[in-house]
């Protein structure tokens, strides 16, 4: 393990024992992520894509192989808040202001007060939401929701960001602009994102890393390193090297259906 | 004015049964009176009449209708005097007075109050342990079920026996048994608010590495803000009927329930039905009060 590995999975198997017998949710997942990656997790439903995240974020239990992030048990790394987790819906306490939902975790965790403070205007700015702190989460559209949600996972600062299909609720335009948004959030942050999806354009035009995942039982078919320089905009959707990207992670979740 | 409108007309159609429900339910009585009086009543005789069909005796008699409704002892009082003697004994009483009912309506408020607040206390408290302990989630929750089958009315006297006989009286037992009734929602309710963040938000608390503390205060708690008011309105209600129950069997000499019990032992129809609509009065003027700060709060919370 070099000094860049943040989250190393070797030969994950993760069983469900439900009502009409045993699922297999994730079976010999084995899968390097280096710092500073963009890491997208796609595949249809059932792939075990989100199981795999949660597994990172020790909200699943494996039942064999190893997983260690930052070096530690994942319940270690939860224990020393190691990850942000951002989910599918905003999930904002509807009771509490916009500045007032970021505090939660930063009270949670025992910042000071004048902390707190700073960060969430910290964190605001970087979603781009200054001046809605004061705000209801009513009062706010779905996208600009789910972007205090994730200041939310930002505002104690830390390494890991895991997202799961966090723009899966809006729609198309408010989703690229949002993207945009995040690839720029990650420049300047240099955090390790790992992001859950099921948009093949989205996952080839953040990462940098494409694992693409298939069902029954859930496993890893192929890991894609992207060629697609850093500095990306919206554009380069159309380039010939990010339509080939596509091309191969399309071919590879064909390849995990035919099997069914 | 379009809800005035209907709630108007039903309030039109029942004072109208009432009134038409006054005629064959007082024409004995009022017979008998005007026979006294030396009137030429159709049949002659009380022990006539008995067995006769009050709709016959109206139909036979139909002079005495107007007086059904201005009887001293109605069997069943009309609503006017029901009203007449509400303004009689609340606005034109002092309140110092025995016969006031803002008076006998303060001595139950008391108790009810009292009561509410222990069972609501008493009804979190409760809810708080089930949702946190497996084991009182298994034992608490048959109980309380069990508890509310038993008819308060059975209970009541025993209660205020046995406090009584520890030392126990005056205010305090029928704050117990207004509490007895009124926890039981307050638990229903306040387990199911309690239990109603979903299991994202409860992630989210898990990933922040947050005490189970944390989690009740910060998620839980807030959360079963709704759940919480319903149960209230209910409860305060219920504990409006247990303070009245506990008035009931102990001869008390002062409160809404007293005046309901003297009132049947004289007779006196007419402060039976007043006490009953000060009842009903003073229960929906409580639950309206809670209706207020419970829009207050949830839209403060933006919850409503």
């Amino acid at each position: 393990m070099s000094n860049d590995t943040v989250i190393e999975a070797k030969d994950l198997d993760l069983v469900f024992e439900t009502n009409d017998g045993p699922v297999e949710a994730l079976r010999n997942v084995s899968l390097t992520i280096n710092k500073g990656d963009f890491v997208s997790f796609i595949g249809p439903s059932g792939c075990g894509k989100t199981t795999f995240l949660r597994v990172m974020a020790a909200l699943e239990q494996p039942t064999g192989g190893q997983i260690t992030v930052n070096g530690v048990s994942p319940e270690e790394a939860r224990k020393s808040r190691a990850y942000g987790y951002v989910f599918q819906a905003a999930g904002l306490y509807p009771w509490r202001t916009i500045a007032g939902n970021i505090k939660l975790p930063l009270e949670i965790m025992g910042f000071s007060r004048q902390e707190q403070q700073e960060r969430v205007n910290s964190v605001l700015q970087l979603v781009d939401l200054d001046g809605f702190g004061g705000k209801y989460p009513w009062q706010l559209s779905g996208g600009m929701q789910q972007r205090a949600s994730i200041a939310r996972a930002l505002a104690f600062d830390a390494d890991i960001l895991l997202m799961d299909e966090p723009f899966g609720a809006l729609d198309e335009i408010v989703r690229d602009h949002l993207n945009e948004q995040l690839l720029h959030l990650w420049a300047r942050t240099q955090k390790t994102i790992g992001f859950v999806t099921h948009s093949i354009p989205e996952a080839v035009y953040l990462s940098t890393k494409i694992v693409v995942m298939s069902p029954r039982p859930g496993r890893i078919t192929d890991i894609i390193e992207s060629p697609l320089p850093k500095e990306r905009p919206l554009e380069i959707r159309d380039s010939a090297e990010f339509i080939e990207v596509a091309h191969r992670v399309r071919e590879g979740l064909r390849a995990g259906h035919v099997e069914d | 004015m379009r809800v005035i409108v209907p709630v108007l007309t039903v309030l039109a159609v029942i004072v109208a049964l009432w009134y038409a429900a006054c005629i064959p339910m007082n024409i004995k009585g009022v017979l008998t009176e005007a026979e006294r009086a030396g009137a030429e009543v159709n049949p002659p005789g009380a022990k006539d009449r008995r067995d006769l069909g009050a709709f016959g005796l109206v139909l036979g008699n139909s002079f005495a209708i107007p007086a059904t409704w201005e009887q001293d002892r109605p069997r069943l009082p009309a609503p006017h005097q029901v009203a007449e003697e509400l303004w009689n004994t609340t606005v034109m009483k002092k309140i110092t007075s025995k016969r006031s009912l803002v008076y006998h309506g303060w001595v139950t408020l008391s108790a009810t109050l009292l009561g509410f607040a222990i069972g609501t206390g008493l009804g979190i408290l409760l809810a708080v342990g089930i949702v946190y302990s497996r084991v009182m989630d298994m034992s608490v929750m048959p109980w309380a079920i069990v508890s509310q089958t038993i008819p308060i009315i059975a209970l009541a006297p025993m209660i205020i026996v046995v406090l009584y006989s520890i030392g126990v009286q005056g205010i305090i037992p029928k704050a117990v048994i207004s509490a007895y009734l009124s926890f039981f929602p307050v638990v229903v309710g306040m387990v199911k608010g309690l239990r109603s963040p979903d299991a994202m938000q409860l992630d989210l608390l898990r990933t922040y590495y947050a005490s189970p503390a944390q989690g009740f205060w910060k998620l839980r708690l807030p959360s079963s803000m709704p759940y919480l008011f319903t149960s209230l309105k209910i409860g305060i209600a219920a504990s409006l009927v247990g303070a009245i129950v506990g008035e009931l069997p102990t001869g008390a000499v002062a409160g809404l329930g007293a005046r309901l019990l003297a009132g049947s032992y004289y007779g006196q129809t007419v402060q039976i039905w007043s006490a009953l609509f000060a009842a009903a009065i003073l229960a929906a003027t409580l639950v309206a009060i809670l209706s207020v700060i419970e829009q207050r709060v949830l839209k403060r919370m933006g919850m409503a």
